[in-house]
């Protein structure tokens, strides 16, 4: 699977990923991160539920999000990591009051 | 009667809903289309098959509507057929939704008078604050109800573009693209026009150029006064499906996203968006679901709509040049069985439009 060509700078941190610590370094990619650690498949549909992987790594194809620090569909390939963040794959479509909850919500 | 040919100028959904039906009826047909071009209110349209509160004072316009409504069952299940294409139809009713008690209450004063103005029911029916909350439980607070159809629904506009497309080349149509009219005259006994993608001829020619309609109609002695009102649509990211049936202004789309929509604007042939204008949207839309605030949005658009002065459709067959119709309308959607059956069929059989339609929307209703 993927791995990392280099040691990338910045400060050693741990994130979790479905409740799995993981450790990675502060400002990564976090759609990179999460296909190192193996995560898949990253979400399913809302409707059909059919299994996402990563397509673009560039913003565009919405199929790499994931629920991150509660909050739903977050674009991981345009997330950057930070020590502590959430990670949770996104199973069928957010409920509309995952919203409500969520960190951030009220940005 | 010697074979007949038809020229449809336009191909969104009015031109490709009668092309369609008169192929099926067996006439040849060419569709002359501007292309991906084109203005197209059919690619920029919201979806709704939508009834309640249309033709109030003007029983002509809610028979129609309504008649096309009730085919839109058998409508759906033969395009799918033919096309092969799903349309993501669903007719489950539809709510109106109102802002304040004073609105709702005009508004069942308003449907009420249209029931009573025609013979086919849709039967509208108040719902109140509780009931709305038991259907959309996230519902805003401050939203006291609406108003329901029972035939009111939606298609994916796309899905059936593309469909209807497919069902009339499968009929033995003939699509031509790139093909942008610039000038149309009678030519012996039927007529010619001229395009950019070359010269054709048909004995009969239909216009439904949307707003095309207006420049080329008087041509061939017609009258279609249509101008352009934009309207612009968000849509959010794909959620859950949360939404048992659709607002007037709100849909959640078969794939999760939510698209609304809910502005007309005076703004000629500018298809663009104005952050104004979707702040005002969205702003709608976070009262009507508070936690839409927190959702982000993946795409806005503008289209135009195809207006008549007074809204309602423009049904038209030439006196001057005989063999020359046209079909302006903004409801492209909820019309298509109309277009596909009662247009194209009277076209076909009686080789002219239906008197009763010709009489009610004709442009001379215009004239001082």
């Amino acid at each position: 699977m993927f791995k990392s060509l280099v040691k990338l700078p910045g400060a050693s941190i741990t994130i979790t990923v479905d409740g799995r610590a993981v450790s990675c370094t502060a400002g990564e990619n976090l759609a990179a991160v999460l296909l190192r650690e193996g995560f898949q498949p990253f979400r399913t549909t809302p409707v059909s539920d059919a299994p996402r992987m990563p397509y673009c790594m560039m913003g565009v194809c919405f199929d790499c999000l994931a629920v991150v620090d509660g909050m739903p569909n977050r674009q991981t390939c345009l997330t950057v990591t930070a020590d502590g963040m959430e990670v949770a794959r996104q199973i069928g479509g957010p409920e509309p009051s995952a919203y409500l909850t969520a960190r951030g919500a009220d940005d | 009667m010697p074979a007949r040919d038809y020229l449809v100028i336009g191909g969104g959904l009015v031109g490709l809903a009668i092309a369609y039906g008169l192929a099926k009826r067996g006439l040849a047909v060419t569709v002359l289309d501007e292309g991906d071009v084109a203005f197209r209110a059919a690619r920029g349209n919201f979806g709704n098959i939508w009834i309640q509160g249309k033709g109030v004072g003007k029983p002509a316009y809610a028979e129609v509507t309504r008649r096309s409504a009730l085919e839109w069952p058998s409508f759906a299940r033969e395009i799918e057929q033919v096309s092969g294409i799903d349309l993501r139809y669903s007719q489950d009713g539809a709510i109106f939704l109102c802002f304040s008690e004073a609105e709702l209450e005009q508004r069942m004063v308003m449907l009420a008078a249209a029931e009573a103005e025609s013979d086919i029911p849709i039967e509208p029916r108040e719902i109140r604050r509780g009931e709305l909350r038991a259907m959309f439980p996230l519902i805003g607070d401050s939203i006291p109800g609406g108003t329901f159809s029972r035939l009111d629904g939606a298609i994916d506009p796309l899905r059936l573009l593309r469909a209807l497309l497919a069902a009339f080349t499968a009929m033995g149509g003939a699509y031509v693209s790139g093909a942008r009219v610039s000038t149309l005259a009678r030519d012996g006994g039927g007529f010619a026009a001229e395009t950019a993608a070359g010269a054709f001829r048909g004995s009969r020619v239909l216009l439904a150029a949307g707003l095309g309609n207006a420049v080329l109609a008087p041509q061939l002695g017609l009258h279609a006064p249509v101008r352009p009102v934009r309207g612009q649509i968000l849509v959010t990211e794909k959620l859950k499906p949360f939404m048992p049936v659709c607002f007037h202004f709100i849909r959640q789309t078969a794939d999760g996203g939510v698209i609304c929509g809910d502005s007309s604007e005076e703004v000629g042939f500018d298809e663009g968006v104005t952050r104004s204008t979707l702040a005002r949207t969205a702003g709608r839309l976070m009262t009507v679901f508070p936690f839409m605030k927190a959702v982000r949005l993946v795409r806005t658009w503008g289209a135009l709509r195809v207006m008549s002065p007074d809204g309602l459709p423009i049904i038209q067959q030439s006196q001057d040049a005989p063999g020359a119709f046209a079909v302006s309308v903004h409801s492209g959607v909820t019309l298509s069985p109309f277009h596909a059956r009662t247009v194209a069929g009277s076209l076909a059989e009686n080789d002219c439009l239906p008197p009763d339609l010709t009489s009610s929307f004709s442009p001379g209703r215009f004239d001082v």
